[in-house]
């Protein structure tokens, strides 16, 4: 049973549907990709699921609550976290206001996330009171991630986390994606690079044209010829 | 004792009037740095909305003295401030309601903000004519000086005298206490941090769940305070002419620009820039050399780089040069598109 | 089609307000309001060719209107000839040498290989040391020239020719500042460049005020040259006298009718030129590409057009024409009043009326000049009925009516504020609207 599920997603801008009946879904404390050419319309995707577009058709259920219709800051409440794939910080606040931030509409205490995210990200504490934009291009992104996590989400939303940082960040990126998984929170994310994302994967979702190609674990995935002539360059 | 008295008389011409006019420029650039950084337009009616402000104070002013409520030598316009800063704060968000709200909404272009902002001045400066009228008003009342020349000279036994007035006094102090509050505002409370960060990123600010239109509210709260106070001191120290409020918005700029847009600090550290390079420019040095130089070396004439003619021309000539030199100012400010 | 009936019309209801003027207040009013509504289009052309061309925010109308005004003392007044012997030669010397200063400073800033904070240290001494070298010159010359007859001269005067030559003169004058101006400052932002402008066109005002050598500051510049004749002169003219028969009004109002028609139809002659120049050069591919620029820099940019170049191009053009209108209206007025330039009237009014009549259109912008220099005039007069109408009911020794009276004048500014932002938010292309070549 999905944790978090798109079913026959249609949606597009204006008049042109960029995605048509496409279903995703990921299931506690798995990681789920996206992947798929340029233009397959993976940010569409991510976008409609978290209700930052109107979808036509389609229902999208978390927890199997039907959450199709709320806007995206009641889909936080609900427990839903998002890392857009750029402008995903606020560079002249702090390391610390920024998670603060993330926290907003909580109005509980949030002192214990708050130690989880910087035990996860140990460079974020030590560098919590440093303005978010002086960090590197890999830190920053952390600072994207841990400012989601302040929810507490159960799903976890990742639009191109490794956009712009070097491999080998890329590499402890995914690593502490993994080990947030592992806590019992799910992740959704889109990547571009497919192979990487698609060996943590639990499972993945190859998005051609705006329709699901193919829908396997990522192993699977990895071993399918035909993904790999055409999507992961053979 | 040379020394001394050219120290006092520098203290007496330069720092204390520069600390005020300093202080009140710097309240005036961060109410435009506020508005700017998070509603995302230069607004040119900024001197109008002091010159609102100022004008409530003077109202209030002549109602509390009407109805003879004396607080000692306390000048009335501190007493009634808290009031006036309430109505300047409606008269705001009666104008971002009616005017500016429509294009926040349609995200339409800053440059058009800023012409609507003109519009805005145009009908706020004549509303403040057609109520208070033209003329010039003097709403000082209480006790004139904290400190009196002959008494300092009585006192120190030193030539040189120095005057502080209570407008300087009040104006500084008060200065320092707003400028803490709104330091701590906005970088202790919630609120104030969410404030920045809407600024900072708008669309994320969203996705976190901060209210846009409670940040909007906040702005003009802060925007109005800022205004009616830097506008009453203003008008305490060198008297209200709804005339001279039209002229100040230049300064301003420049004070917000010079310290770098967008900045609150460099705001305020530009307002002090602006006030005391036009003092220091325009100061006639012949008197401070008398005291520190042997006579046989006192040049003739009044040893002035500019005359005081020039006083407020200073600040455009600054504001020019740092547009042209380091548009981004002293404190690198926010460059919104 | 449809569009130029509506232009007509737009037009022909403006002649019938002034004529409206005519007849129940009088034709004199209604002929200097016409002179100066011509002027105010002129400046509206000029600001529309760089606002709603290229998207240029200029808001230092006032400065280039101010020079355009100095050209008329440059050009017309007779010179004085004792400035000459007091040294006025050692001001223009100064002045070079100061100009030379921040030349210099700028080729070392361009030119030079040295780290930049020597380059900041050694322009900061080359035009300190220019500034004062120029002081140490022109302070004493300053000082003999405001000396000479303070009352009457105690300045340097002019040229002593046509005062009409002093239009084109200061459209030049204008586009030469304009030109330095632009170079420097056109690659600022938007508002950015709005408050450069503003701040620039003060200082201009400052220097006019201040130096007296130039422009004889607050004590103005009166009795200059006029391209027209005088009233006096045409009062013993015959045909003078006989119009004033055949109409059957004062020989003094008549005059003074003539007077103001000669300055419309030189006036009519210069806006109708500048006009057809400029539909010309808006219809041209140099006027397509301007406006390709301003709705969308990057692309233009992307397909190598010097976006640069043709911003330069187009405010030294459009501020050539505010110095135009400028010297137009100085020699108008007669006289030469630094005080009264302020940006209110001179800047932000203009920018209204490019609003008003449509940005982007040039005939949207004369009937933008001429509806709210029309409104701005009148609505005095409108604002005092309006306030007796309501008050009417009111006894006349109330201390609100009174005071509501008197300050009734104020309602104008209310009233310009209400226009633009209405114009604003329900009719933002303006009366005539860019026509989509």
């Amino acid at each position: 049973m999905y944790l978090l599920h798109g079913k026959n997603i249609t949606c597009g801008y204006d008049t042109v549907d960029i995605l048509s009946k496409f279903t995703v879904g990921v299931k506690k404390g798995e990681i789920a990709s996206i992947v798929g050419p340029n233009g397959a319309g993976k940010s569409t995707a991510m976008k409609s699921i978290f209700g930052l577009l109107k979808i036509r058709l389609g229902t999208i259920f978390l927890d199997n609550e039907d959450i199709t219709k709320l806007p995206p800051q009641e889909r936080v409440l609900k427990g839903m976290g998002y890392v857009p794939q750029t402008n995903n910080i606020f560079p002249t606040l702090s390391v610390q206001e920024n998670l603060e931030m993330g926290a907003f509409i909580q109005h509980e205490d949030f002192s214990d996330i708050l130690d989880y995210v910087y035990n996860l990200f140990p460079i974020l504490k030590e560098k919590r009171n440093q303005q978010a934009g002086e960090l590197s291009g890999g830190q920053r992104q952390q600072v994207a991630v841990g400012r989601a996590l302040m929810t507490k989400p159960k799903v976890l939303m990742l639009d191109e986390p490794s956009a712009g940082v070097s491999p080998i960040v890329m590499e402890s990126l995914f690593q502490k994606i993994i080990e947030i998984a592992r806590q019992g929170t799910a992740v959704l994310m889109v990547e571009q690079n497919a192979k990487q994302a698609l060996e943590i994967s639990d499972i993945g979702f190859v998005l051609n044209q705006g329709k699901n190609l193919y829908t396997d674990t990522g192993k699977a995935l990895l071993s399918n010829k035909e993904v790999r002539q055409a999507f992961l360059g053979g | 004792m040379e020394f001394l008295n050219s120290f006092i008389l520098i203290t007496n011409y330069i720092i204390i009037p520069g600390l005020t006019y300093g202080s009140q420029l710097a309240l005036g650039a961060l109410g435009i740095t506020i508005v700017y950084t998070v509603l995302r337009f230069s607004n040119f009616a900024h001197g109008e909305f002091m010159s609102f402000g100022t004008m409530s104070t003077i109202l209030l002013t002549w109602v509390f003295i009407d109805s003879k409520i004396k607080f000692g030598t306390f000048p009335t316009a501190i007493i009634v401030l808290p009031l006036s800063i309430i109505f300047t704060i409606i008269y705001c968000l009666l104008v971002d309601k009616f005017v500016f709200k429509f294009y926040r909404q349609q995200k339409s272009k800053s440059v058009i903000a800023l012409i609507v902002s003109i519009g805005v001045m145009f009908f706020t400066g004549g509303l403040i004519r057609f109520i208070i009228g033209p003329g010039d008003k003097n709403f000082m009342d209480g006790e004139r000086f904290i400190l009196k020349a002959k008494d300092f000279k009585m006192l120190t036994g030193l030539d040189e005298g120095l005057t502080i007035k209570s407008t300087q006094g009040v104006t500084i102090i008060l200065t320092i206490l707003l400028v803490i509050l709104l330091f701590w505002f906005l970088n202790k409370t919630k609120t104030g941090k969410s404030m920045r960060a809407y600024s900072d990123n708008q669309e994320l600010a969203l996705l976190s769940g901060i209210n846009p239109e409670r940040i909007v509210l906040i702005t003009w709260i802060i925007t109005g305070t800022l205004a009616c106070v830097a506008g009453t001191l203003y008008g305490l120290d060198k008297s209200y002419k709804p005339f001279t409020y039209l002229h100040l918005v230049l300064p301003i700029f420049a004070a917000a620009i010079v310290g770098g847009v967008g900045n609150p600090i460099g705001a305020i550290i530009g307002g002090f820039v602006i006030s005391f390079s036009e003092l220091l420019i325009t100061f006639a040095y012949k008197k401070f050399f008398f005291y520190i130089l042997p006579d046989n070396f006192l040049p003739d004439g009044l040893l002035q780089i500019l005359s005081t003619d020039y006083k407020i021309a200073v600040s455009f000539i600054i504001l020019v040069l740092v547009l042209l030199i380091k548009p981004t100012g002293i404190y690198k400010g926010k460059i919104i598109e | 089609m449809q569009d130029k009936q509506h232009i007509i019309l737009l037009f022909l209801s403006m002649f019938i307000l002034i004529a409206f003027v005519g007849f129940f207040q009088s034709w004199n009013l209604a002929l200097t309001i016409f002179n100066l509504c011509i002027i105010s289009s002129v400046m509206s052309l000029g600001i529309n060719i760089q606002w709603g061309n290229a998207g240029i925010v200029n808001f230092g109308v006032m400065g280039f209107a101010a020079l355009g005004g100095l050209a008329n003392i440059i050009v017309s007044m007779p010179p004085t000839a004792k400035a000459w012997d007091a040294g006025a030669i050692y001001i223009i010397i100064g002045i070079i040498i100061f100009i030379l200063s921040i030349i210099f400073s700028i080729l070392v800033w361009l030119k030079s290989e040295l780290s930049k904070k020597k380059k900041y240290i050694i322009n900061f001494f080359l035009i300190i040391l220019g500034y004062f070298l120029m002081r140490y010159i022109i302070d004493s010359p300053i000082k003999a020239i405001e000396a000479i007859e303070p009352a009457k001269t105690g300045y340097l005067g002019g040229l002593d020719l046509p005062v009409i030559i002093s239009w084109p003169i200061g459209g030049m004058l204008a586009a030469l500042i304009a030109y330095v101006i632009g170079k420097i400052s056109l690659g600022l932002r938007s508002d950015y460049l709005a408050i450069a402008t503003l701040g620039i066109s003060e200082i201009i005002i400052y220097i006019l005020k201040n130096e007296d050598w130039l422009s004889r500051g607050v004590k103005n510049v009166n009795g200059l040259p006029r391209p027209v004749p005088y009233e006096i002169d045409l009062q013993s003219e015959l045909w003078v006298l006989e119009l004033t028969k055949f109409f059957n009004i004062p020989v003094s109002e008549i005059s003074s009718i003539i007077v103001k028609l000669s300055y419309s139809c030189i006036f009519l002659l210069i806006l109708i030129g500048i006009l057809l120049l400029l539909e010309i050069a808006q219809k041209s591919p140099w006027g397509r590409m301007m406006r390709a620029i301003r709705d969308n820099e990057v692309s233009a940019n992307a397909m190598g057009k010097d976006i640069k170049t043709r911003h330069l191009q187009v405010f030294v053009i459009g501020s050539a024409i505010i110095g135009i209108a400028g010297a137009m209206l100085t020699t108008l007025d007669g006289q030469f009043t630094p005080v009264t330039y302020q940006p209110l009237r001179f800047t932000f009014l203009i920018w209204i009326m490019v609003i008003i009549g449509g940005s982007g259109n040039n005939f949207g912008s004369i009937i933008g000049g001429f509806l709210i220099w029309f409104f701005w005039v009148q609505s005095e007069p409108l604002g005092l009925w309006f306030i007796s109408q309501i008050t009417a009911h009111i006894s006349d020794t109330n201390i609100i009516k009174s005071h509501l009276l008197e300050n009734a004048a104020h309602i104008r500014l209310m009233f310009m504020g209400m226009i633009l932002l209405i114009t604003l938010r329900f009719a933002p292309k303006g009366l005539i609207p860019e026509v989509k070549r």
